[in-house]
């Protein structure tokens, strides 16, 4: 562990806060602590059941649940709206009335504006709330200042689409607008970013709506990666259900965009036209979590501790799911749901003075290549020297051969009702 | 300069999270938990295809995971999910789910199938999956409101030599037309 001297001093700084020091001029505390108390922020993939799991190991913890939004919209699956296999986002939005009720979660509807870790204070619009132990589950920001000529507008013309909602459905409207005999014009950022087959799954989604609706047309990928981040063997193989409708371009990164001309500026020399363009910027941890002094010298996550998820710049902070280095985990909702129970799990033992629990988590990521067509990845991990890795000669892809398509699309729409159903009750 | 600070930041972090530095051998409730994003919290299953491990006798689990590790058993996924972990990992999961109450399910089944299953379960299924399925017998699944399409694709694995029977079941699914297994998957998914 090598910290640099501001964090050092950040360091010395929570910890004085926990042993008690008077803060001065605090705002208004709006839900006075009586007893512990977990605040979750984030009713994602990841803070829904960090705050469900922590209520169902020690009902004497108070857990507090923030979310800016009364319903969550599924990231996975959503690109399935793009093909036309569902025909609205209803069955991939979730509430929080069931869970609250079902396990006495407090759910506060709000946007958080600070973390205070030495204060052990979240403020929100309506106030402050305190915490004893405080887990983080924000999600990605969009790096846009790396593209050059980014702008408000960007993101209504190049719908990124990779935060599911009103995005999602621009992005269709804008498929459905098309001519017959257009481009369509995605993006994939360089690794790391939320969902590693994301890019490669919706090509294939997209493809197969020109095929059924616009035959004419075709689909590029802008991919700023050497390769296909995620089974490329696999996606590959099933991009060729798409013949003439998918180019491919590795190593293509969109350096600039130009909301006139509806085109992307690739590596800074090749410009390609679009008649519908998604640009997907590379990611971070939330401005929340800069603000809060928790990413870390790489400038762009937040490093945890490997077994408990507690922040390595403040005690008593818990970063899980998009926004944490979770090491060989990959940054998607699977990964986010079982972070979040090893969170919970050692949050809950310690609140309790009793022994941290190794981690022991798991990945599942399903990709559709048509309707009833998928592929998966699986991982198991663990911790090895304070590092969370792949257990040796587990997990990998589906087999090469296809043969387990039609089925694993059969038990990827369970992997959906059951993990949605995991969040919302 | 740099070395200084980085050996005072190694001690305050050495205070800071000791209680990190010693964690016990993952429980069976942190191995079994990563489950439940596909198999439900505590293995109640809400989706069709999936199965509930709520309730499933230990042995049958534990015989599950082993096969699917070492490939005896044929999967999409599991295979290559067993792989991670130990035979004592596993058999703690096992104990875990076996513990869990049994996960009714809310699911349409034919009385008329259920009605004509019932004498083919008790004639041909009944030594081995006792009590109409509710109780297992040694490695024998508990079958009693598991998802309807989830019995019928594994019954499909069967039937079509994807899955290998045990030799008693073998024998009896032999004498069996594809109605009658058709009606006692019914049958089985309709206990409560």
């Amino acid at each position: 562990m090598t910290l640099d001297r501001r964090s050092f001093l950040k360091l010395l700084a929570a910890g004085a806060g926990a042993a008690g020091l008077p803060m001065i001029g605090r705002a208004a505390e709006i839900m006075p602590k009586k007893g512990r108390r977990v605040i979750v922020i984030g009713g994602g993939y990841g803070g829904s059941i960090a705050a469900k799991y922590i209520r169902m190991m020690d009902k004497t913890i108070e857990v507090v649940l923030i979310e800016k939004n009364k319903q969550y919209i599924s990231c996975p699956f959503s690109n399935h709206l793009l093909a036309g296999y569902i025909k609205d986002l209803s069955s991939l939005t979730i509430g929080y009335d069931k869970l609250a009720a079902n396990h006495g979660i407090t759910m506060v509807y709000d946007e958080v504006t600070a973390i205070d870790p030495a204060a052990k204070t979240v403020t929100t619009k309506g106030g402050n709330i305190a915490y004893d132990k405080l887990v983080v589950s924000p999600g990605v920001d969009f790096r846009t200042e790396e593209i050059e000529g980014y702008d408000a507008k960007t993101e209504e013309l190049m719908p990124h689409a990779w935060k599911a909602g009103p995005q999602t459905i621009l992005l269709r409207k804008q498929l459905e607008a098309m001519q017959d005999g257009g481009t369509v014009v995605l993006t994939a950022p360089l690794a790391p970013f939320r969902c590693p087959p994301g890019p490669y799954e919706r090509v294939a989604m997209v493809a197969d709506y020109l095929k059924k609706n616009k035959p004419k047309s075709k689909v590029i990928l802008l991919d700023a990666n050497p390769d296909i981040v995620s089974k490329p063997t696999l996606f590959r193989k099933g991009w060729e259900m798409y013949p003439g409708l998918i180019e491919y371009r590795k190593a293509a990164k969109v350096t600039a965009v130009n909301n006139q001309a509806m085109s992307v500026m690739v590596e800074g020399i090749d410009e390609v036209k679009g008649d519908v363009i998604s640009v997907v910027p590379a990611q971070r941890a939330t401005a929340l979590m800069a603000g809060a002094g928790l990413i870390g010298e790489d400038k762009k996550w937040c490093p945890v501790n490997a077994t408990t998820f507690e922040s390595t710049l403040h005690k008593d902070v818990y970063v899980v799911g998009d926004s944490s280095s979770a090491g060989a985990m990959p940054k998607s909702g699977y990964s986010a749901n079982s972070e979040a129970k090893v969170c919970a799990t050692n949050i809950v033992a310690a609140m309790n003075g009793k022994e941290q629990v190794e981690m022991s988590g798991i990945n599942t990521c399903y990709s559709f290549l048509s309707h009833d067509e998928a592929i998966s990845v699986a991982g198991i991990y663990t911790v090895k020297e304070g590092k969370i890795v792949g257990v040796p000669n587990s997990g990998g892809i589906s087999k090469l051969d296809y043969s387990d398509a039609k089925l694993e699309a059969k038990y990827a729409n369970s992997w959906l009702k059951n993990i949605l159903t995991e969040m919302s009750t | 300069m740099k070395k200084k600070w980085s050996g005072l930041a190694l001690a305050a972090g050495a205070l800071a999270f000791s209680a990190t530095a010693f964690a016990a051998p993952p429980s069976a409730e942190m191995l079994a938990n990563a489950c439940a994003g596909c198999h439900g919290t505590n293995g109640g299953s809400a989706g069709d295809t999936m199965p509930s491990l709520a309730s499933q006798s230990a042995s049958s689990i534990v015989e599950s995971m082993l096969k699917f590790k070492s490939g005896e058993r044929s999967s999409t996924i599991m295979g290559r999910l067993a792989k991670g972990y130990s035979d004592e990992q596993i058999k703690a999961m096992g104990g875990f789910f076996a513990k869990q109450k049994l996960h009714v399910t809310q699911q349409v089944t034919d009385k008329a199938k259920v009605a004509q299953a019932t004498k083919i379960q008790e004639k041909s299924c009944g030594r081995c999956h006792l009590d109409e399925g509710k109780d297992g017998k040694d490695d024998t699944p508990v079958m009693a409101s598991q998802w309807l399409p989830y019995l019928q694709i594994q019954m499909d694995l069967y039937t079509s030599g994807h899955r290998k029977m045990p030799d008693k079941m073998a024998e009896k699914v032999k004498e069996l037309s594809k109605q009658d297994l058709d009606a006692l998957m019914h049958f089985y998914a309709a206990q409560k």
